[in-house]
């Protein structure tokens, strides 16, 4: 019943993800309208927008764990329901309650639940893979922690060695970069490279727009509707943020281009 | 002693210690979660809920046998919680207004049903508003063989599906994008809950049953941080509150068992918060008042060191009185630098003076560096 799902050959001629006509409302209000979006495999894509612009709405949908009031989300070709194997999530840091009673390794684990299957409970073999993705993301020192205990960059980086640990070939990351350190935002960054030279896709929604081209390959601008998505190259200019961000961002990515500062200001307030 | 006695060869009191034990295993393990996901209320509405679901059963079946009146509770609790669901995500009601709603709404339907009861269904019904507040001594074998036998069974699929129950409380996002039915599940936990709530009700009461769910569980999160400890924690202090609530009220004339047992759970609940290592309030107490002392050794041990640096000489003395004089309080700039004697961080040259060690002045350097202080010039 539980495929490997590094054993599934990538279909290299379908895109990772493929989205189409993508909308979600909450009651009247559209949240996202209309995405169209594909993201070919092997792409390591940032998704970037003010806030309420729907980046977490978009995930949430692809996932299907908000109802699409219309569209069509295709991954590797297929529907999400069966290429749950293939796909890994990262959800926002603060969506649970880090006081629950529980461990760095026993999170770690749960990315396992989907595969064990009904009735089977984590073993040893289970113990071992979640401890490797812990010393992957430089953690294994914390496996035995309360959850609690541990600074929002180590509890980023538990909830990346849980997606790790799913080793999918598509992964959804919902701002896994919030609220870190530096050294962890290195960190991290390193490891989303890494799993893209494996031949991963990884969809990021990103907060700080100066960092943009430096992490990324692909971006989508996105304000309720898709401003523009593709090589960051081509689609990243300043008209685009405008459209997404309102007036002000010019000003913003200006500063960027003179001298980089580490904490400039992010855009993600700057509502038009 | 006697009271052993009494447990083992009482059949009333061991029936109802049996009881109250069961309720609280269950009640406790079940609970837990409840605690978790910040579900303590939908507790207390289930079971004031339960009240009409109690009196609509004898109504209809005229039957007082236990498992009929569980079932018409299990029924009003459940359709409680949905419609409770239901009115927050239909509706712009907040989740806390629809639960007081639903068990202020629920609750006086039930009063008024039993009130009608009382009135025409003759004295021998009567005995129905022992459900308000529980009245174990009315309970016998057959009661506790239910009890155990529907909690036993709640406490059973709780294990089974042990790791989709641990997600579904910890992050369900995640679990539904791995796949699991997460809704589905939701809802079997809460008729778990449902379950624990209604084999409790004849013993203590629709009023004050949610304490059964909720203070066994937040008793056992102070003790533990791994979830299995904490629902087998929270068993045991249900039990251990059961069996001390039932035998008390056995020993001492006119106290009630449920509330009794509820009272046992509060001052367990109590204890917790206090003593509990790393999360009690004492053990937070000590650790402040720890850190606070080490903060004003250091001061002094720093004020010292900064003396010595104005004099040139590492090992100047200086009198205590000026060190005074840079704090606040002679008594504690006086246990402080006795304590740093003791430490080996400074000593005593006269009655009146102190200077620094060559430990304490590494000590003090290091500290001072630490601190990004400027030694004084």
């Amino acid at each position: 019943m539980t495929l490997s799902t590094s054993s599934l050959p990538i279909d290299s001629d379908q895109p990772a993800l493929a989205v189409r006509d993508l909308t979600v409302a909450y009651r009247d209000d559209p949240v996202l309208w209309d995405i169209d979006l594909t993201v070919p495999t092997g792409t390591l894509m940032g998704i970037v927008g003010p806030n309420g612009a729907g980046k977490t709405t978009f995930i949430q949908a692809v996932l299907g764990l908000v109802e699409p009031a219309a569209g069509q989300v295709r991954i590797f070709g297929a529907p999400y329901e069966q290429q749950r194997e293939r796909v890994g999530y990262v959800p926002q840091r603060g969506s649970v309650d880090w006081d629950f009673p529980t461990s760095a390794l026993d999170v770690v684990m749960m990315g396992l639940y989907g595969q064990l299957g009904w009735f089977r409970r984590p073993g040893a073999e289970e113990r071992t893979t979640a401890k490797a993705a812990l010393d992957e993301v430089g953690m294994l020192d914390y496996a035995d922690r309360q959850i609690r205990q541990l600074s929002g960059g180590q509890q980023q980086r538990v909830f990346l060695a849980r997606a790790l640990v799913q080793e999918a070939d598509l992964y959804f990351m919902d701002e896994p970069l919030q609220g870190v350190d530096a050294t962890t935002e290195r960190a991290i960054i390193d490891i989303l490279h890494e799993l893209r030279s494996r031949g991963c896709t990884l969809v990021v929604v990103h907060h700080d727009l100066q960092t943009v081209p430096e992490y990324f390959d692909h971006v989508m601008l996105l304000n309720v509707r898709r401003i523009a998505s593709g090589p960051v190259d081509d689609v990243f200019t300043d008209e685009h943020l405008r459209r997404t961000y309102g007036g002000r961002v010019g000003f913003l990515r200006q500063k960027t281009a003179d001298d980089r500062p580490q904490s400039a200001p992010s855009a993600d307030r700057a509502v038009p | 002693m006697d009271l052993i006695y009494e447990l083992i060869t009482n059949y009333t009191l061991r029936t109802v210690a049996l009881g109250a034990a069961t309720l609280g295993v269950v009640g406790g393990g079940l609970g837990t979660y409840a605690v978790l996901r910040g579900q303590s209320l939908l507790g207390d509405a289930i079971s004031h809920a339960a009240l009409p679901g109690i009196a609509l059963a004898f109504l209809l079946t005229g039957s007082k046998a236990p498992l009929v009146l569980m079932l018409g509770a299990a029924g009003a609790g459940t359709l409680a919680a949905l419609i409770i669901l239901g009115v927050t995500d239909a509706t712009r009601v907040k989740y806390d207004s629809a639960l007081a709603l639903m068990l202020s709404v629920f609750f006086g339907i039930g009063l008024v049903l039993l009130t009608y009861i009382q009135h025409h269904a003759g004295a021998s019904q009567a005995g129905l508003d022992a459900f308000l507040f529980g009245q174990a001594a009315a309970l016998v074998e057959t009661d506790v063989l239910t009890m155990a036998g529907l909690g036993g069974a709640a406490l059973l699929v709780m294990l089974a599906f042990w790791k989709e129950f641990k997600l579904l409380a910890f992050d369900p996002d995640f679990g539904a994008s791995l796949g699991l039915p997460m809704r589905t599940l939701d809802v079997v936990l809460t008729t778990l809950l449902v379950v624990a709530i209604v084999i409790g009700l004849q013993t203590v009461g629709v009023v004050l049953m949610s304490a059964v769910i909720i203070a066994p569980a937040a008793a056992a999160r102070q003790w533990t941080d791994r979830l299995g400890a904490m629902v087998g924690l929270a068993a045991a202090f249900g039990a251990a509150s059961g069996v001390s609530g039932a035998v008390l009220s056995a020993s001492v004339a006119n106290l009630p068992t449920g509330p009794t047992i509820v009272l046992c759970m509060g001052a367990i609940v109590g204890l917790s918060l206090l003593g509990a290592p790393n999360r009690g309030l004492l053990w937070q107490w000590w650790r402040d008042r720890r850190n606070a002392r080490r903060l004003r050794h250091e001061t002094v041990l720093l004020d010292l060191y900064a003396l010595a640096a104005k004099h040139g000489e590492i090992d100047h003395a200086h009198a205590e009185s000026v060190l005074d004089a840079m704090n606040a309080g002679s008594d504690r700039t006086h246990n402080a630098l006795r304590q740093l004697a003791e430490d080996g961080l400074v000593t005593q040259t006269s009655n009146t003076h102190w200077r620094l060690t060559e430990a304490g002045a590494a000590h003090a350097k290091a500290l001072a560096e630490e601190r990004n202080l400027q030694p004084a010039s």
